[in-house]
């Protein structure tokens, strides 16, 4: 699978990237690397791959237009653990645990597993949080928006124009010198930890499989209706969440760094990216009848556009300002990226207090403190940001 | 003597944004960048390739990488 994965890239663009050809010093190495998925080709064939499969997830099982979504699948986790009682929106993705392995069988596949922390951990935990709060007010991530997109879900539009503002704020704070300092290297075992928290979850699943019509197996919470009771079947989900993970770490595929990079740099690469995925997705809702366009009545959405914007917007920043999606981010806890795990689980805390304290939307709308949530998760983006503007090196 | 860029311990997209504004203040000449991940390396080149730089040599020195531009 790996040579097939690698030559795809290449049909593709026929070609390989410009870093192919770099002179490398041949007291230390004597091959150039070549990583065939990091070339425009690479990346849009991760995009066309990634984005036919999400649909494909949805026809498998998975809820409308929630092929892949992280902010509602890491959602979920945290209701199959209890740490909120939502009794519509508890299951064990097993994409989610997919997608950490998969990268981590890709980063030590290339010598890319490197254990490192140290970046503002607190920061990080609770701009987690924000992007969650700020997702489940829209009602899903940037992997989301682009699929209702593809869905044919007009209030998406809303929801993508809010992420776009939300990261063009977080590229203002780039430009002003805002960094939330150097990681440091940690030690191998270190680096284990997310991969072996992911493990867990796996054994998790397998020891508590969800039974009929109960809405408890073991530890584990699961939902008899809504979103959390419609899931592809496991051996599916792992499977697809593998191939995501790594191909989305061989190829650095990111929804926010293709609107980040676009903006700070007029870099079109991660783009892409994204293009390909959204392009992808479409054709296959089409080919399996998934295609309905439409504002109203559309699978787990809302009509409330400004808070579908604003909801993004908050997420977009939190995302920008943490330096990737949630994709990005449970990728990157993979490959032993600690500050990306404490991100991550700062998501998985923010659907919690999310839906604990009413901050998540529903298909009717806005939950009661949704208002609430959005303005103070922007507050603390920008005081994170603004806090956080120094000169490198300080 | 070149310029020197040290963006170890950083993550996207600090390098590129450290990479691109020393490019753009020396306008032509000879930066020295030091990174410690592969992403950020593919994506210097690919910024360095934008801005009409070449990446003259990258030496591997354990898990850093040393990126010579030049212009």
């Amino acid at each position: 699978m790996l040579s097939v994965l690698t030559i795809i890239p290449y049909w593709v663009t026929k070609k390989f990237s410009p870093t192919d050809h770099i002179k490398l010093n041949r007291r230390h190495k004597l091959e150039p690397k070549r990583n065939l998925f990091a070339t425009s080709g690479g990346i849009t064939a991760a995009g066309v791959v990634i984005g036919v499969l999400a649909p494909l997830l949805q026809k498998w099982g998975n809820p409308g237009n929630m092929g892949i979504c992280m902010a509602c699948f890491e959602r979920d986790v945290a209701g199959a653990l209890g740490l909120h009682r939502a009794d519509l929106v508890q299951y064990l993705r097993p994409e989610i645990i997919g997608f950490v392995l998969g990268s981590f069988v890709a980063a030590l596949s290339f010598r890319e597993f490197r254990p490192r922390s140290g970046s503002a951990p607190i920061a990080r935990f609770l701009l987690g949080m924000c992007a969650m709060i700020g997702a489940l007010v829209f009602l899903g991530c940037p992997w989301r928006v682009l699929l209702r997109l593809a869905g044919g879900d007009g209030n998406a539009l809303f929801g993508f124009a809010g992420l776009a503002v939300g990261v063009g704020i977080g590229t203002v704070f780039f430009r002003q010198g805002y960094t939330l300092g150097r990681t440091s290297k940690q030690n191998y075992g270190l680096g284990l930890l997310m991969p072996l928290v992911i493990l867990s979850f796996l054994a998790l699943r397998l020891i508590y499989p969800p039974l009929p019509n109960e809405p408890k197996s073991g530890l584990l919470f699961y939902s008899l209706k809504g979103p959390g009771s419609q899931y592809a079947p496991l051996a599916i989900s792992i499977v697809v969440g593998l191939l995501v993970g790594f191909i989305a770490q061989r190829s650095r595929f990111c929804t926010m760094g293709a609107l980040r990079d676009l903006i700070l740099f007029r870099h079109w690469h991660l783009f892409l990216g994204i293009l390909a995925f959204v392009v992808a997705a479409w054709a296959t809702n089409l080919a399996l009848d998934q295609f309905h366009p439409g504002f109203t009545n559309q699978p787990v959405a809302h009509t409330q556009s400004f808070w579908n914007f604003s909801g993004m917007l908050v997420a977009g920043l939190a995302f920008a300002l943490a330096g990737g999606c949630p994709g990005r981010q449970l990728f990157m806890s993979g490959e032993g990226d600690g500050d990306a795990a404490i991100f991550v689980f700062g998501m998985i805390v923010g659907a919690a207090f999310a839906h604990n304290f009413g901050f998540a939307s529903s298909a009717a709308g806005i939950g009661p403190y949704g208002i609430v949530a959005v303005v103070v998760s922007l507050l603390i983006c920008l005081y994170i940001g603004f806090t956080n503007i120094r000169r490198v090196g300080e | 003597m070149s310029e020197k860029v040290d963006a170890r311990g950083l993550s996207c997209p600090q390098p590129v944004l450290m990479a691109v504004s020393k490019m753009k203040e020396l306008g032509a000449g000879e930066i020295e960048i030091v990174v410690d991940n592969e992403v950020s390396r593919e994506n210097i080149t690919r910024a360095a390739t934008n801005q009409g730089w070449g990446v003259a040599e990258v030496k591997e020195e354990g898990e850093e990488y040393r990126l010579r531009l030049k212009r």
